[in-house]
């Protein structure tokens, strides 16, 4: 018979355990920090501080902690600055220490100066990169200060893969609330009042899915979390179910009992190894304590699931065809409706949430549907996650509340673009999104208004273009990528975009003729209003998205055979600066054409008929004469 | 809540009833409006990918009217600026991914892609052609695919799968390189393919199209040391008018044989005559069967597309197939035998050209069993629509041809040949002679109405005298595997099964010209039973030219000289490709040799095989028994889960160890042999 988990007495035992004087250090073990380095730091860690129970910070009697406790964390945001170690403060008087960029090598001054001698590092605290400001710890980094956390509330500051400190954090309190102590009903009124919209992208509201699921016939139900996260540059689902995964199942198990289901999925692509691992290992774990399985906190209600492994198709993203692929057909799209609520899974109703909108349920339902909505925009209450990438100083995960504007994001959490370069657009929503332009930096980022100027909120990828990208190549660069991703079954997705591709290549490469941008918006417009899916419908959005900012930009390319960035290869110029040329001949020489004349000691010339764009000449320059424009 | 039925939709400001609509797409029809489709089909699932039967419902936008409900009070339209300039869109993004080689493609009469252009008024493909191409897939006796005339609307995938439930095509790849194919890019007569066409038939373009034996027809037609005969099958008659623009349904066979003998066919026979000696041989043979209680339910086996999916899924049915030639080939084995004789030439001058409502006879006459003395029974197998082709080369005008009559005695056909034509014809011709042989003399036959239909399965109790016959009329294979499914698990209990693989029988054959809606498939059922009812005679016992042809040479119904000439047999085609790997050569063939057959196939392997292989190899080397062994590797035997299998000289032995291989081979050489063995 398994017994009811007792929740209590494992939060008074870890809390027993953690309060002992002594150190604990955190590093980041998020999918950038690791590729970073920092799991050599984490071992360094360990090996440095065997046998340290002679410092007065750690000496413990007895059991367990005899040592400082060295922990690997989900991504703590700031990958840019990885691998971070971070060395909490003790709730009163010390400090939290925030390191960057912290290599093994550094691992001995850590040990030595701070978990002995009690100081910070201070070659390894933060320095903010344009007022040069060193911050201690990271609530005061503006990077951090700047973002409300709610599903990212506990990434990084927690172990993933240990669901006792999930629990003494809080964890499953509301789970055990909401079994004991409401109705499916009543969960699902709590989600409608606080607002949330699925963080998938579309932005359904939550609670009315999980109701339209609720009251559907047909059983068995089935709850399915979509962390099939495949948009370029996007990584927050990565990161909240590597970083904090017993929050995105407790999301889950609630919305399985509000909406009915007695049986979960979780479809994870094969290419994220670890969040993989650790959803099992919190799967595992919960099984073990009897907090998935049967007879959950003695409610009657139960509950199980199982991870799926998608195979990295974009298409599966989209709910269908995510659906599709866990009956074990291809991934391909049907048509809606019937919605997954009615008709889902195996034909059965089924509520498919995104990994965001679980990790968002437990804040929800712990500190109530008018809190929730104290974040964010009245229509678009709470937080969002954003990948933040691109030409911009802090990448890195963030989450900021709905509403926010994209100025405050590039420029007070991101930090602004680097290298003296402006600010240009921002490709926000993936491949289905669209680019907002300099005009856009005070609008407010919520569904509505980004629907209205043709971008999403999307998965939440955010791309920072600054004024040295093209942005016909932008365009090409994700229609390339929804052209290859495109599942094919419907004629518009899967032959427009290849057409949408072809005009844009030949834009890209001069070859556009008069006419073609006009068919370009015209297909685009086509596509994105009578396509099957929801992936075929947005997939237009980045060409139609530039077309109305940067027109012109467009028009360059194909009037002028021009391009303003300087960018595409095809349409550069060489030129030599006859100021600058000594006439050494030596380009002359190497110019595999022949495209180049002059006479010695006097100013070459290219022949630009002749030219292909090799680039030898301004490369084997010696007086910087030769340029491309 | 109001139901469906009882509401109205506006569709283009005019009121229209919902009735018993499920989609708007079909409403919109029903309303006088042909929106143009390629994947909606009302026999498949809703698909929804062509996108061109798109409609402006008012506070949705844009939908496709196949996947949406009416909704009583939905307002619906068709026609806008907007929607013209998708659908225009539209079709030329499919043109533009089209190879667009119509002057030679065999579809380009039938092809929905060239209406659709025309229709919409496509004067100019704005967007950039395809330059790539793929190779055809040539692979299959029946069927040729090119993916360079593909518009990807899955008709052929779905009907494959939910009609037929093969499932040997499928979507892969992804983007603009999705392509239908078999798996892992195998050819479709490398797959477990069954030939029935319905694919073909399906395809709006010419991207699966009927491998064409014209060619070969015209060569013996123009070689003059060739006797060139015709048999023409019950369907063709229902099916061939249509593809001149005469209504569907009408039956044409006089102006049919008007047409062979025009082009130069010598004989032109009736296919019914063969079905005649089929009732009687598989007639005669259920009524044994069911006396002996043996082999029950008998499975009819006049479609070979069915007799090769109990071949490769169902070998443990086998025994219950019966083994009756189909028509085609017993009418074709028994004019090759006697035309000669007759006529006086050598029997190699015969050139038998079937016409055909089927695709799946293109693979019949293929088979191994189906060639007499190295030459084959039936040696062409045309179309309807190659037919007309013929037909439109030799410049005839089709319907104004004097009817002409079939030649004698094989062009003789009674009306229970003709029902061959029809799902549950077969049944009904086989149950008018069974009554007669089980009951008593029929005179005029009654309707068997409860085995007539289109229903997918119908089930039918027959009383004759005493006996009560259970009898399952199917039709679609998806349909019989269910049927074959329940039987086995003991749910239904029959004892006789008809199964026809396409959907109506022949009249909706992959060899008909294309039956866009099931009115077209009733109207041909419709024509064959009338056929029957106009004809002089109705049981197949009766027709006189047949009562002489046993009289002459079969004697009785089911006679050892009948079988010979009448039926066949069937092998399992569970494992394709399987190869035997010899071991031992030095089997001398002047003593009785043993053959010994050790699978390895992976089950017996992990079971021993090998081991067991290889220690058998040893013991026949030390015992001096290399002469008078031959040992094999073979693969799976189908006995996995009782491995290892080890066959000995036919006979297949389970769970084998050395010591029993041993003993048993010990045995068959026999005593004389095998004390000079061991005494070595």
């Amino acid at each position: 018979m398994m017994t009811t988990v007792n929740l209590d007495r494992i939060v008074k035992e870890v809390d027993r355990r953690l309060a002992r004087p002594t150190w604990r250090v955190m590093v980041c073990d998020g999918t950038g920090c690791v590729a970073s380095g920092s799991r050599l730091v984490h071992q360094r860690f360990l090996d440095s501080t065997e046998g340290l129970d002679g410092l007065a910070e750690v000496k413990l009697s007895g059991e367990d902690l005899c040592r400082p406790l060295i922990s690997r964390t989900g991504c703590h945001g700031l990958c840019q600055m990885g691998p971070l170690v971070v060395i909490p403060g003790d709730g009163g008087a010390r400090e939290e220490i925030f390191y960057c960029r912290v290599t093994a090598d550094d691992v001995p001054e850590i040990v030595e100066t701070t978990l002995k001698g009690g100081q910070p590092v201070e070659r390894l605290l933060y320095r903010d990169p344009r007022t040069g400001t060193t911050y201690r710890s990271s609530a005061v980094i503006p990077f951090y200060a700047n973002q409300t956390r709610i599903a990212l509330a506990d990434c990084g500051h927690a172990e993933p893969e240990d669901i006792e400190e999930y629990i003494a954090r809080g964890g499953y309190a509301a789970l055990r609330r909401v079994l004991t102590e409401m109705k499916p009903e009543q969960v699902c009124e709590e989600l409608t009042a606080s607002g949330l919209r699925g963080r998938g992208g579309a932005g359904f509201p939550t609670g009315r899915k999980w109701l339209a699921t609720l009251r559907a016939a047909g059983s068995p139900k089935y709850l399915v979390c979509n962390g099939d996260e495949g948009d370029p540059g996007a990584f927050m689902d990565r990161s909240l179910m590597e970083g904090d995964p017993h929050r995105v199942l407790e999301g889950a198990i609630i919305a399985a009992y509000a909406s009915g289901a007695g049986y979960g999925y979780f479809y994870i692509r094969t290419e994220y190894p670890l969040a993989l691992t650790r959803m099992r290992k919190a799967m595992a774990d919960a099984r073990r304590l009897g907090i998935l399985g049967e007879n959950l906190f003695g409610s009657g209600y139960a509950f199980d699931c199982e991870v799926v492994e998608g195979a990295g198709a974009f298409v599966c993203g989209e709910e269908t065809a995510l659906l599709a692929s866990i009956e074990g057909e291809r991934g391909m799209p049907r048509p809606k409706p019937p919605f997954p609520a009615e008709s889902g899974l195996f034909g059965r109703p089924t509520v498919v949430n995104n990994v965001e909108t679980l990790a968002t349920v437990r804040w929800i339902l712990e500190r109530g549907a008018a809190a929730f909505r104290r974040h964010g925009t009245p229509r678009s209450p709470g937080t969002k996650t954003f990948a933040l990438t691109g030409k911009v100083r802090n990448t890195g995960l963030i989450e900021v509340p709905l509403g926010a504007t994209l100025r405050q994001i590039v420029f007070e959490v991101g930090g602004g673009v680097p290298d003296g370069r402006k600010f240009k657009a921002a490709q926000i929503g993936g491949p289905s999104g669209g680019c907002l332009g300099v005009e856009h930096l005070d609008m407010p980022l919520d569904f509505e208004t980004l629907g209205q100027v043709g971008a999403m909120v999307g998965s939440g990828g955010i791309v920072i273009l600054d004024d040295s990208t093209c942005i016909v190549e932008v365009a090409r660069f994700f229609m390339q990528f929804t052209q290859h991703e495109s599942c094919g079954k419907c004629v518009l997705c899967r032959e427009g975009t290849r057409q949408m591709l072809w005009i844009l290549q030949d834009i890209v490469e001069g070859k556009a003729q008069p006419g073609d941008i006009e068919l370009l918006e015209q297909t685009a417009r086509a596509v994105k209003v009578a396509s099957l899916c929801g992936l075929g419908k947005s997939a237009p959005n980045p060409v139609l998205s530039t077309l109305t900012l940067f027109r012109s930009e467009y028009l360059a390319h194909v009037e002028r055979l021009y391009c303003p960035a300087g960018v595409c290869e095809a349409l550069k110029t060489f030129a030599i600066d006859p100021d600058l040329c000594k006439g050494c001949t030596l380009c002359l020489q190497k110019c595999p054409v022949g495209a180049i004349q002059g006479d010695k000691r006097a100013p070459h010339r290219i022949d630009v008929a002749r030219c292909t764009k090799c680039g030898v000449c301004a490369t084997i320059c010696r007086f910087k004469a030769i340029a491309a424009r | 809540m109001m139901k469906p039925t009882d509401g109205t939709i506006v569709l283009d400001g005019r009121m229209v009833p919902i009735g018993d609509h499920v989609n708007l797409l079909d409403l919109i029809r029903a309303g006088g409006i042909d929106l143009p489709t390629f994947c909606y089909h009302s026999d498949l699932s809703v698909y929804g990918a062509c996108r061109l039967c798109i409609v402006e419902v008012e506070g949705r936008g844009i939908v496709t009217s196949c996947t949406t409900r009416p909704e009583p009070g939905m307002v619906v339209s068709t026609r806008s600026a907007r929607l013209r300039d998708i659908r225009k869109l539209t079709a030329e993004l499919l043109l533009a991914n089209h190879d667009m080689s119509c002057p030679t493609c065999t579809r380009a009469g039938s092809c929905q892609l060239r209406r659709l252009a025309e229709r919409l008024g496509i004067d100019r493909i704005r967007f950039r052609q395809r330059q790539e191409r793929l190779p055809l897939d040539q692979s299959s006796i029946s069927l040729i695919r090119d993916p360079n005339k593909c518009v990807l609307c899955g008709d052929c995938v779905r009907i494959c799968r939910e009609v037929q439930g093969i499932g040997v095509l499928d979507f892969a790849n992804r983007g603009s390189k999705v392509q239908v194919t078999p798996a892992f890019g195998q050819g479709l007569g490398e797959v477990e393919c069954v030939h029935c066409g319905q694919c073909a038939s399906v395809c709006p373009t010419g991207a699966l199209a009927v491998r064409s034996q014209v060619n070969e027809v015209w060569a013996a037609i123009h070689d003059p040391e060739r006797i060139v005969v015709a048999q023409v099958a019950p369907a063709v008659r229902v099916g061939v008018g249509e593809a001149f623009g005469l209504p569907p349904g009408e039956s044409h066979i006089g102006q049919t044989v008007a047409a062979l003998r025009a082009m130069g066919f010598d004989r032109v026979y009736d296919t019914g005559f063969g079905a005649d000696l089929t009732v009687l041989e598989e007639g005669t043979e259920f009524v044994r069967r069911y006396r002996a209680r043996k082999d029950l339910p008998l499975f009819t086996s006049c479609c070979p597309a069915w007799v090769k999916l109990v071949e490769q899924w169902y070998p443990q049915l086998l025994n219950n197939l019966s083994t009756c030639r189909s028509p085609q080939q017993a009418l074709g084995r028994l004019i090759k035998r006697e035309l000669p004789r007759e006529m006086g030439v050598a029997p190699e001058k015969i050139f038998m050209v079937s016409i055909m409502p089927c695709t799946a006879k293109k693979f019949e006459a293929r088979r191994s069993e189906m060639v007499t003395d190295g030459r084959p029974d039936v040696d062409a197998v045309i179309t309807v629509p190659e037919l007309v082709q013929m037909i439109a080369e030799s410049g005839l005008d089709f319907a104004g041809l004097e009817p002409d009559r079939m030649d004698l005695p094989y062009g003789f056909k009674t009306g229970a040949g003709v029902l061959f034509g029809t799902t549950g014809g077969v049944t009904e011709a086989v149950l008018r002679y069974a009554a007669e042989v089980m009951a008593k003399p029929l005179g005029r036959p009654p309707a068997f109405h409860k085995v007539r239909g289109m229903e997918r399965l119908r089930e039918a109790e027959v009383e004759l005298g005493d006996d009560k016959l259970r009898l399952a009329v199917v039709h679609g294979l998806a349909a019989a595997q269910q049927l074959v499914e329940d039987v086995l698990a003991g749910k239904r209990e029959y004892d006789l099964v008809e199964v026809m693989a396409c959907p109506g029988g022949c009249v909706g054959g992959a060899g008909q010209p294309p039956a866009r809606t099931p009115s077209v498939r009733e109207a041909r059922q419709a024509s064959i039973y009338q056929t029957d009812t106009m004809l002089q005679m109705r049981n197949s016992q009766d027709n006189p030219y047949l009562q002489r042809v046993y009289a002459d040479t079969l004697g009785e119904p089911g006679s050892p000289a009948a079988h010979e000439l009448l039926h066949t047999h069937y092998h399992p085609r569970r494992r394709t490709g399987a190869v035997e790997v010899e071991i031992s050569g030095g089997a001398d063939p002047s003593h009785r040799v043993v053959r010994v057959e050790v699978c390895v196939g992976t089950n017996c392997h992990l079971r021993g095989s090998h081991d067991l292989l290889h220690r058998l190899i040893d013991h026949v080397n030390e015992r001096g028994w290399g002469h008078l062994v031959d040992i094999t590797a073979t693969f799976c035997n189908e006995v996995c889960e009782r491995g290892p299998a080890v066959r000995i000289d036919d006979e297949l032995h389970e769970k084998c160890t050395l010591e029993m291989v041993l003993d048993r081979v010990e045995g068959a050489i026999g005593a004389e042999e095998a004390p000079v063995a061991t005494s070595r």
